[in-house]
């Protein structure tokens, strides 16, 4: 289970963070992002040496998902030294993913 | 080698799954990696749907026909179907994960995805504003203006949903009356927070990173209009999902799968198609699971015909 992340814990968890962190925006009632979530699970599993994933609740955390900006859901945001250097909207299969993945985790 | 495989899992799908697993089939149901469950995933309250006489969450009703196939044996397998070759009398099945399978049946029950408006920058700004699914994305649209297209059921349930969250649903509708079940447009056109803009399509998307608004024009003067808008949610209906299959088996005109009247038989022996991949007309759970129950008869039929 990827760790779930705070407006508290976001600047440790993420901004501050040397590895590049994929924040997956969710929530309960989204059932794309319920079919999305083992797969990324799988992705942590698999490649977590060099991609930290972590969730955002929108529904616990509006502030976060207004920040960046978030109206689509599940929302896949890749951090590196703090900013967002890639977007992925929507549930896609893992091929998809890793293949959207790729510059991170090879 | 496997006597059937499903591919899909909305109400078709399952409801084969089913059928052919109670008839001792032992069915491998493929249902997708992200999209398991079909269209109703997306919906909120299904109240025609008989036997539930209160209605029901469509994803509940989902997981309910998902229990019940399993319950007699079928297997479901949360993987994605990117080729088959359904010609021979083994017919082969590859998923995305990157397993064959082979069956001496198959059913197809892909369904049909969203159609898109075919704009410019429509894919740009999906997910900054435009959004296909009002149950994943409503929740954004606190106390902002928002439009809904479409003229069918799911445009006036979208925006009947999207009232819960936005302070105004514009309703955009290209022709003079919905094709929508009176009971939804009645509430559609009850609703206090929306305003219906007949005979209007979208003519344009407005928005650099994110959609702030449309352009619109009138279908029958032809005149334009600006409207500023802070999400765009697309209901004009769905194209049947063919890609799979459409080099092997026979289409009818409108590119849904043919099957021979009414039956599931498409133009290959031992393939059979079901739900809204070969329906054109109806497009309800409700005959999707009857049009799915055709198609595990007849696979059984088939398959008993083998030996």
């Amino acid at each position: 289970m990827s760790k779930h992340v705070t407006t508290a814990s976001f600047q440790s968890d993420v901004l501050s963070s040397s590895k590049p962190v994929l924040v997956d925006f969710w929530a309960e009632w989204c059932g794309p992002c319920r079919m999305v979530s083992p797969i990324l699970d799988e992705i942590s599993a698999e490649h977590g040496d060099k991609l930290t994933i972590v969730k955002v609740n929108v529904d616990e955390e509006p502030a976060l998902a207004q920040q960046y900006g978030i109206t689509s859901i599940p929302a896949l945001h890749v951090f590196k030294d703090g900013q967002v250097i890639k977007q992925i909207i929507g549930a896609k299969p893992k091929p998809s993913l890793l293949a959207d993945l790729s510059e991170f985790i090879n | 080698m496997r006597e059937v495989i499903i591919i899909g899992s909305g109400p078709a799908g399952y409801t084969a799954g089913i059928y052919t697993a109670r008839a001792g089939l032992k069915p491998l149901l493929i249902a997708s990696s992200v999209e398991a469950g079909g269209e109703l995933m997306k919906t909120t309250e299904v109240e025609n749907y008989p036997g539930f006489p209160n209605g029901l969450q469509g994803p509940e009703l989902m997981d309910a026909f998902k229990a019940q196939a399993e319950r007699f044996g079928t297997e479901v397998l949360l993987d994605d179907v990117i080729e088959v070759d359904l010609k021979g009398d083994v017919k082969i099945v590859k998923t995305g994960n990157g397993k064959t399978f082979e069956a001496k049946a198959v059913i197809l029950a892909t369904g049909a995805a969203y159609r898109e408006l075919g704009l410019p920058k429509e894919k740009e700004l999906s997910g900054y504003g435009i959004s296909w699914c009002a149950t994943c994305d409503g929740f954004f649209f606190r106390e902002k203006t928002i439009a809904v297209v479409g003229g069918g059921d799911s445009a006036m349930e979208e925006a009947n949903f999207l009232t819960r969250f936005a302070s105004k649903v514009y309703l955009i509708h290209r022709r003079d009356s919905f094709k929508a079940s009176k009971i939804m447009q009645e509430r559609a056109l009850n609703n206090p927070k929306i305003e219906v803009v007949w005979n209007t399509e979208v003519a344009e998307l407005v928005g650099d990173g994110r959609l702030s608004g449309v352009k619109l024009r009138n279908t029958v003067d032809g005149s334009m209009s600006d409207l500023d808008l802070d999400g765009l949610f697309i209901a004009i209906g769905n194209d049947p999902r063919i890609w799979l299959v459409e080099n092997q088996v026979q289409l009818t005109e409108d590119k849904f799968i043919k099957v021979e009247g009414r039956s599931s038989k498409t133009s290959l022996p031992g393939v059979f198609a079901a739900g809204d991949v070969i329906d054109p007309t109806y497009r309800q759970a409700i005959t999707a699971a009857g049009s799915g129950c055709v198609a595990a008869l007849d696979a059984e039929h088939y398959i008993t015909g083998l030996q």
